[in-house]
């Protein structure tokens, strides 16, 4: 498995004057899609309008703009399509809650019919549709091989409707459904999916997690999977102010912070097999992840852990860390 | 017709989400920690973002809008711009000196020239002296548009920079070159033209203004009992003669009495001259020593010991009595009433200098204290048209801050003379530490200037410290976090969830779209340097 930690002209920013046009993010650049655009009603310091923007607008650079969308319902598409408004300046698509995947192999099927090669398509989805209510048209999208790319904006619930708990929610989070009652407040240890994993098990092409903290990183993955033909899966983290309990303009923070503390990390696979992970820069104890967040607060009292939920949570994160070998220190100590 | 019911579509772009808005984002510019500690007022920031474009030249004229000498001072500066680089908090400071110094020598190398000056004012200036505040305010006075007359006491121009800092610390062919330059643009100067009354040029009427920059060139004396062999020299002097013909003998056995810069200058020149033992006594402590840190470093890899807590008692029969001192409780030194002696066979006394002010005598109104000569806000003595600047006003007495007054004073001459108000400088807040986002800054290590090699150092006069190279000089510039400044990283253009902030091409930098701008702060808080500013929207 390669470590990688991309080195960048003096600073991690999203851009720089000093870098050749090509080498910087497609975020940085003036002629954008801006896939997305402004006036969707997503809350002030959205992590999922965001995300959307960062990985629309590179596969419609990777396609030259010969790209269908199709979404799930969710957030993502309540916010920026109240009809017969829409912030979307693609091509796009929305059916049900449950059958992005199955839809998106349906654009694929017309288009081969059609003889359009070079329209590709990509399906996208909140962690409810797709690790929940769409699991199964996913599954059977990876387990054909449908040439779509399917991505995931996890935050971790289902927000649109109330903060309700999905198989995405973390250990100990409170949500309106696993709220702070009863022996294990809030979400309950050893439950939910990891999709990547998952996705990772059908075998197919690409298989990579990302984060709006790092749009460069982001629009890489983005672009290979563009590169690759066949089901591949992007699973992208997207703080939620609302649902996380965050300030607003701790969004990217806190993207930032869960794969600096290991519960989120970074990697890419190939057939079924990790290729690659992201060092982990500026390594930090979980707790600076889970303080930030009111949905963690019942884990604390007085600034101090209140039982070993953290300590456990900090497992995870350690878990992580040894699985996806994200110190290069502990590497070189092995 | 329509199967079922259509309603036209529509873009989100009527939703003006900047309603929501409840703080509003601003760009600002706060004041970076480098420029705000810079005697001479240069704006290094902009000079460090140009060099890492390599737009050198662009740097150089940057530099000298306020420094005429970026070869001198990228030299002997104490660069307190570093002291106040807010990259200690990420690593080390950036190396601001040694870029200047790079770019001082290139300017040098390709014979850039100063911009063309201002049109003839007409008006004739007198500038005493030509240590770094007379050659700043005449290089000033000069670009400004009038003819400056530099009168200096001794046989070449440089004041303290030729006659007090070490060749082995300012090469004098950068010296002279970069004099060379102010001179090439219209300065003319006067050497061996010591101006010993003031009254006697007021009356003369040939000038319309005046700058005093004298300096302070009269070593301070201490007294203690000696004989007819002793040599007792002061630093001031022994400095000033490596420069004439005859050089200072000092003999095998040297002791500097002193505790400052040019105590170590003093012993480290000894050193090179030849001494065997060369040993600095001091009454305090290292911690309260005057001199920087890194002279004294230097010096004492030079071996030349330092005695702490000690002062002179006598020195005779080349016998010197030293009265050993102890910190009280409130730690200062006392006596201890014991005694130690060393042989030696001269004492140089480096305890400091003070400005030689016979010239102001017989010219009433001018106000003294402390020996130092006392100006306003202005710089302007309490005689109207005379000013006054460097080492003889009360200031910090380096030759960055004569950089610094000899520009404040041009600017204010030039403003007396032409009879209009200067306009209040009204300065941006600091940009803190705390306003930065060092995520995103990767650590890098300083590009350090090597050191000749020691037997070197102590056998010549060559020059100490070397140079950069280009790419050292451009990889250390580009360490700047650019504080409180925009420098175009499109991280709030690539971080708005709500495609607010519009991109206007380089070197415009960026604009925020209130019509969609919700307010969320995500631009100012991954602003990487600080330069968005969030503020209550008034409702």
């Amino acid at each position: 498995m390669k470590n990688t930690q991309a080195k960048r002209k003096a600073t991690y920013t999203i851009g720089n004057r000093l870098e050749k046009e090509s080498d910087r993010a497609v975020q940085a650049s003036p002629d954008r899609a801006n896939s997305l655009t402004s006036g969707h009603r997503a809350c002030q310091g959205c992590g999922e309008a965001l995300g959307a923007r960062m990985v629309v607008d590179a596969a419609m650079r990777a396609t030259k703009g010969q790209l269908i969308v199709v979404n799930a319902t969710g957030c993502l598409e309540v916010f920026s399509t109240p009809y017969p408004e829409t912030a979307w300046k693609t091509a796009w698509l929305h059916s049900l809650f449950g059958n992005a995947p199955a839809v998106a192999t349906g654009v694929v099927a017309a288009m081969e019919v059609k003889g359009h090669n070079n329209v590709r398509v990509l399906a996208h989805g909140g962690d409810g549709s797709t690790t929940d209510i769409g699991f199964g048209c996913l599954s059977g999208m990876f387990d054909r091989n449908d040439d779509v790319l399917y991505v995931c904006y996890d935050n971790q619930a289902y927000m649109n409707t109330g903060v309700q708990r999905s198989s995405a929610t973390p250990p100990a989070a409170r949500t309106a459904t696993t709220p702070i009652a009863g022996s294990e407040p809030g979400n309950v240890f050893g439950t939910g999916k990891n999709i990547p994993l998952i996705a990772m098990a059908h075998q197919i092409p690409y298989v990579a997690t990302a984060t709006v903290a790092d749009a460069r990183d982001l629009e890489a993955k983005v672009i290979k999977a563009m590169s690759m033909r066949g089901a591949r899966y992007l699973h992208v983290l997207v703080p939620c102010p609302l649902g996380w309990g965050s300030l607003p303009r701790e969004t990217i923070h806190l993207a930032r912070l869960a794969v600096q503390c290991g519960l989120y990390p970074l990697f890419e696979a190939e057939h079924g097999e990790v290729t690659s992970s992201t060092t982990i820069r500026q390594p930090v104890p979980v707790e600076e992840y889970l303080k930030l967040q009111r949905r963690f607060a019942h884990l604390f009292k007085g600034g101090k852990p209140v039982d070993d939920r953290v300590a456990r949570t900090q497992a995870i994160a350690d878990a992580n860390i040894r699985r996806f070998n994200l110190l290069r220190e502990e590497e070189s100590h092995s | 017709m329509k199967p079922f019911t259509v309603l036209d579509g529509g873009t989100s772009l009527t939703n003006l989400t900047g309603s929501w808005r409840t703080e509003r984002p601003a760009y600002v510019h706060r004041l970076p920690p480098c420029n705000s500690a810079c005697p001479a007022g240069e704006n290094i920031q902009e000079w460090l973002s140009l060099s890492q474009q390599e737009k050198y030249e662009d740097a150089w004229r940057e530099i000298v809008k306020n420094n005429p000498l970026p070869a001198v001072m990228g030299r002997i500066c104490y660069h307190p711009c570093e002291g106040a680089c807010n990259r200690e908090t990420l690593d080390t400071p950036v190396g601001i000196n040694s870029i200047e110094r790079f770019l001082g020598d290139k300017a040098l190398k390709e014979k850039w020239a100063f911009d063309k000056a201002a049109a003839k004012s007409g008006k004739k200036v007198l500038v005493v002296g030509s240590g770094p505040a007379g050659l700043s305010a005449a290089y000033h006075l000069a670009k400004l548009g009038h003819k400056v007359t530099i009168k200096e006491a001794k046989k070449k121009a440089g004041g303290m920079m030729r006659y007090g800092i070490p060749q082995y610390r300012l090469p004098r062919k950068v010296l002279d070159a970069e004099i060379k330059r102010i001179l090439d643009y219209g300065v003319e100067l006067q050497t061996s033209a010591k101006v010993s009354s003031l009254a006697d040029v007021m009356k003369s009427k040939t000038f319309d203004a005046v700058f005093l920059s004298v300096g302070a060139h009269i070593a301070k004396l201490t007294e203690f009992p000696t004989d007819p062999k002793a040599r007792v020299l002061d630093a001031v002097a022994v400095l000033s003669n490596m420069e004439g013909r005859e050089k200072p003998k000092l003999g095998k056995r040297v002791v500097v009495y002193g505790g400052g810069n040019t105590a170590m200058d003093v012993a480290r020149t000894a050193k090179r001259m030849g001494a065997k033992e060369v040993t600095i006594v001091y009454r305090r402590t290292r911690e309260k020593m005057p001199a920087h840190s890194f002279e004294v470093d230097e010096t004492l890899q030079e071996d030349i010991k330092i005695k702490f807590l000690v002062t002179i008692k006598k020195y005779q029969n080349k016998k010197l009595t030293l009265g050993k001192m102890a910190l009280d409780s409130k730690g200062y030194p006392q006596p201890t009433g014991k005694n130690e002696t060393m042989e030696a066979d001269c004492v140089v006394l480096a305890l400091g200098q003070d400005s030689d002010l016979a010239l102001l005598e017989k010219f009433p109104g001018l106000e003294v204290a402390d020996g130092a000569l006392k100006v306003d806000a202005r710089l302007m003595t309490s005689h109207a048209g005379i000013f006054a600047g460097g080492d003889m006003i009360p200031s910090e007495r380096t030759a960055t801050t004569g950089i610094g007054h000899g520009k404040k004073a041009a600017r204010s001459i030039d403003a007396w003379l032409r009879n209009i108000e200067l306009p209040a400088l009204s300065k941006h807040e600091l940009a803190a530490s705390e306003n930065l986002n060092k995520w995103y800054y990767d650590k890098a290590p300083q590009a350090k200037r090597e050191m000749i090699d020691l037997k070197r150092r102590t056998t010549t006069f060559d020059e100490v410290l070397k140079g950069l190279s280009e790419p050292e000089a451009l990889s250390e510039a580009r360490r700047c976090l650019s504080c409180g400044n925009c420098f175009e990283c499109d991280n709030c253009y690539g971080v708005c969830p709500d495609n607010a902030i519009k991109k206007m091409g380089t070197g415009k930098g960026f604009e925020i779209n209130y019509d969609y701008c919700k307010g969320c702060g995500l631009c100012a808080a991954e602003c990487p340097c600080g330069c968005i500013k969030m503020s209550p929207e008034e409702i």
